[in-house]
């Protein structure tokens, strides 16, 4: 099958997965995440092992700012809803409101960038860079990969928007949509966890 | 030109091939000239810093340059083609991935003329790896080669995972993979869950080096023993990415050369998938004494005993499907034979280490290196040999000659064991590894000295395979599609070497052994599963060198702390993915009359 099979308006319902090159895709970026997991779950590891030696410099607990985190995570948290909402205009065929869906999307992960941003600045003013422990080293390596995801998937799905807007949506844009989209609920969902085990525990653990 | 931008999974295994060959003569050449210093006491040929580089860039070449690109080269010239497919699933990540090892490669190489070799061993323990105790840019080479290179086998195991998980013929379902198919699968699901640690490690220790972080510096609240951990959690299931291959290739060789079905296929399955799960299980077995306690030590120790089981259903099931069949003896299937019983010798020695207790006798003795060296040369080169002389027909069109063969077999049999059988007595005499020279008198003396001539012997070996290869080369492509006349597999039913599209009809699959069944049932070809057709064939693509490149300038950049050097590699890399995500690679098609045309490409 290929893309010409489809004429605009006919088609299926799941155009992500009308071909093998776009199953393929699917899977294949399916096994990265399983990759991505392993590299954050060491990464959080060695957060884990180092997270109570701050030597000279600043704990966890004098530094975090727990209301100023959960407005970061509530704004991530609803990026990830907008592009389910994307996805489910995808297979709708609504490319209209899909675009406006996927800019709400990066418009608030950008927000969510700025706040963390903000964040490292006010941090670093008090003394926790990045060379000062082995917590400030494994802290600023973990959520800063994590902000590094979040900077690519920004201008990932950018592109996407970009390619939806020449070629519409066929069945060779939509995996592209529909993949970024899993890319960003796993950017998600590895905050949650950064939330949890790093803010939370830094606070109370 | 044409090879730098082939997307061709065939082309890119022979590039795999040639690159990892290459590297396999550099890490070799390292390895004779240790064992020339240690061929008589208190041998002066090298000094105590260069056999501290030379041990760390034979180990590093050896695993991840010469071994790993090796057994890439076996799965891009087999998988699809025993599959029943026309290419992996995603051809220009292939491409980058083999693009981004070459560099990564090179990179590191490139140490030894830029007078900064990495000398804290493969395993780059800090703090010997951290500025204090090794202040050039050596371990910076280790750090961002490595790195680089590991992209590719990253790319390559989620290559063949998809490839195998969507693209089998109709019919081939998995309890119907041939067992190589299997193990390069479950191989691909260990790259996938190891690779990334290792990541994560090169990049601590680099953040460490190049940045000042603290990830290792006991001083600044960091931990050694944490390097350990994140590298032998890669680095226990990075032994069985390289010998579950092997054991897929002997199990394919082993049933080909005796005609008969591999003996229990299911338990075969099952045991890779255990050997796999335990791997993960046992790192710190390499940590022993280290200190981690003796209740970590025990547990340790049971679990990494518990690897024999599954290993030992698998020999036994080579033996049984050995007994009885009607063997044909070539250079294949010996270094296959040759490989049971060796690599039983390193699985015993394995149990042995894997004993606590016991283990702080052993450590960092001879006793270790002659262990892993049965079971990686024992076990892995000795399972690509028997892989490459089986499969050169399929890849080239020509058969390697046959009595070169049985010289490279003799030759390379009998000095591996030569050099590494009596390597065990020296261990246990207390010979310690990675130390430049030892004293005369200690009983050591005549031992070291077979132990070299040996190491030469394996050369001599060598040298005759590469002879084999350019005799080959001179010779007729002539070899028939069903090489061997016993072929399994559906790889034997297409022309040798294949046409760029492999299948001109996907093959109807309608049991175990695809092509055995067909041929027993009197039929000369497969049922056809469609009918012919244009075949959709993706776009050759320049990209993935060029990405490659600036990856490795970025490289150069950090290394030496130039930051717009960096910067602008970086950038080439990023534009190119920009490149690759605006245009889309339409491909082309091959149509029904051309595929008659060329059969032959």
């Amino acid at each position: 099958m290929s893309a010409h099979d489809h004429a605009a308006g006919q088609l299926p319902h799941e155009p992500e997965k009308a071909t093998l090159e776009g199953r393929n895709k699917i899977v294949g970026f399916w096994i990265f995440l399983g990759a991505e997991v392993v590299l954050f779950g060491t990464l959080f590891s060695a957060y884990l092992a180092l997270r109570g030696h701050s030597s000279e410099g600043p704990t966890a607990d004098e530094l975090f700012q727990l209301p100023m985190v959960f407005a970061a995570t509530m704004i991530l948290l609803t990026s990830s809803l907008a592009s389910v909402f994307a996805v489910q205009a995808l297979h709708q065929h609504k490319v209209k409101s899909m675009i406006t869906w996927l800019f709400i999307t990066i418009a608030l992960g950008l927000g969510f960038l700025v706040l963390e941003i903000y964040e490292f600045v006010e941090y670093i003013h008090e003394g926790h860079g990045f060379t000062t422990s082995a917590f400030s080293s494994s802290f600023y390596t973990l959520v800063g990969f994590h902000g590094a995801h979040v900077a690519f998937g920004v201008v990932w799905i950018g592109l996407v928007i970009g390619q939806i807007y020449k070629k519409g949506l066929t069945v060779v844009t939509a995996p592209k949509v529909y993949v970024s989209a899993i890319y960003w609920h796993f950017i998600d969902v590895v905050w949650v966890f950064i939330f949890s085990v790093v803010y939370l525990m830094g606070k109370v653990g | 030109m044409d090879w730098l931008t082939t997307v061709d999974h065939k082309k890119i295994g022979i590039l795999y091939l040639i690159a990892g060959f290459l590297f396999f003569i550099i890490g070799g050449l390292e390895a004779l000239v240790i064992r020339y210093q240690l061929m008589v006491p208190m041998n002066d040929v090298v000094s105590g810093q260069l056999f501290n580089e030379l041990i760390t860039m034979h180990g590093t070449t050896m695993i991840f340059l010469a071994a790993m690109p090796m057994l890439f080269a076996l799965m891009n010239a087999v998988i699809p083609l025993q599959i029943g497919a026309r290419d992996v699933a995603f051809p220009f990540l292939n491409s980058l991935g083999f693009w981004t090892f070459f560099f990564g490669g090179v990179l590191l190489n490139l140490s030894w003329f830029a007078n900064a070799v990495p000398d804290a061993g493969w395993t780059s323990y800090v703090p010997l790896a951290s500025t204090t105790y090794s202040d050039g840019h050596g371990v910076d080479y280790y750090v961002i080669g490595l790195q680089i290179a590991g992209i590719g086998t990253l790319l390559g195991g989620i290559n063949f995972m998809a490839t195998i998980i969507n693209m089998r013929a109709p019919g081939l379902t998995f309890m119907r993979l041939p067992m190589f198919t299997w193990t390069i699968f479950i191989t691909s699901v260990l790259i996938v869950f190891a690779f990334p640690v290792l990541t994560v490690g090169l990049v601590a220790l680099m953040f460490d080096r190049l940045f000042h972080a603290n990830f290792f510096e006991s001083a600044n609240g960091g931990n050694t023993v944490l390097w350990e951990h994140i590298f032998w959690v890669f680095g226990h299931p990075e032994v069985y990415i390289l010998i579950l291959p092997a054991f897929g290739i002997i199990s394919e060789v082993v049933s080909t050369f005796s005609r008969k079905r591999l003996f229990g296929y299911s338990s075969m399955v099952f045991a890779t998938m255990l050997i796999a799960f335990l791997g993960f299980m046992v790192w710190a077995h390499h940590m022993f004494t280290t200190g981690l306690g003796p209740v970590a030590n025990g547990l340790f120790s049971i679990a990494t005993m518990l690897i024999a089981v599954p290993t030992g259903v698998k020999i036994f099931n080579w033996l049984f499907t050995l007994w009885g069949g009607s063997i044909k003896f070539n250079t294949s299937s010996m270094f296959a034979i040759g490989f049971v019983p060796t690599f039983v010798m390193g699985g015993v020695t394995g149990v042995m280490l894997a004993s606590a207790p016991a283990d702080y006798q052993y450590h960092d003795t001879y006793f270790v290196v002659a262990h892993f060296h049965y079971v990686i040369v024992g076990g892995l080169i000795f399972g690509i040999f028997s892989g490459l002389h089986y499969w050169w027909p399929k890849m080239f069109g020509r058969k390697l000659n046959e009595v070169l063969g049985q010289i490279t077999f003799w030759t390379f049999f009998i000095g591996f064991h030569m050099t590494f059988l009596i390597q065990h007595f020296l261990g246990l005499l207390g010979m310690p590894r990675r130390v430049v020279s030892y004293l005369p008198g200690q009983g050591f003396d005549n031992m070291n000295l077979i132990s070299t001539i040996g190491a030469f012997l394996m050369g001599i070996g060598t040298i005759a395979f590469i002879i084999n290869v350019f005799v080959t080369w001179s010779k007729p492509r002539n070899a028939e599609a069903d090489a061997w006349g016993d072929g399994r597999s559906l790889e034997w039913t297409i022309p040798s070497p294949p046409p760029e599209y492999n299948f001109k009809q996907l093959p109807l699959v309608r049991s175990y052994d695809a092509w055995w069944k067909e041929k027993m049932d009197g039929n000369k070809a497969m049922t056809p599963a469609e009918p012919v057709g244009p075949i959709h064939m993706p776009s050759p693509s320049i990209l993935p060198f060029i990405m490659s490149v600036g990856l490795f300038i970025a490289g150069f950049g950090f290394m030496y702390n130039k930051l717009i050097v960096a910067g602008a590699g970086l950038l080439i890399t990023f534009a190119c993915m920009a490149i690759r995500s605006l245009f889309d690679d339409h491909g082309f098609h091959i149509e029904p009359e051309d595929q008659e045309k060329e059969v032959h490409v």
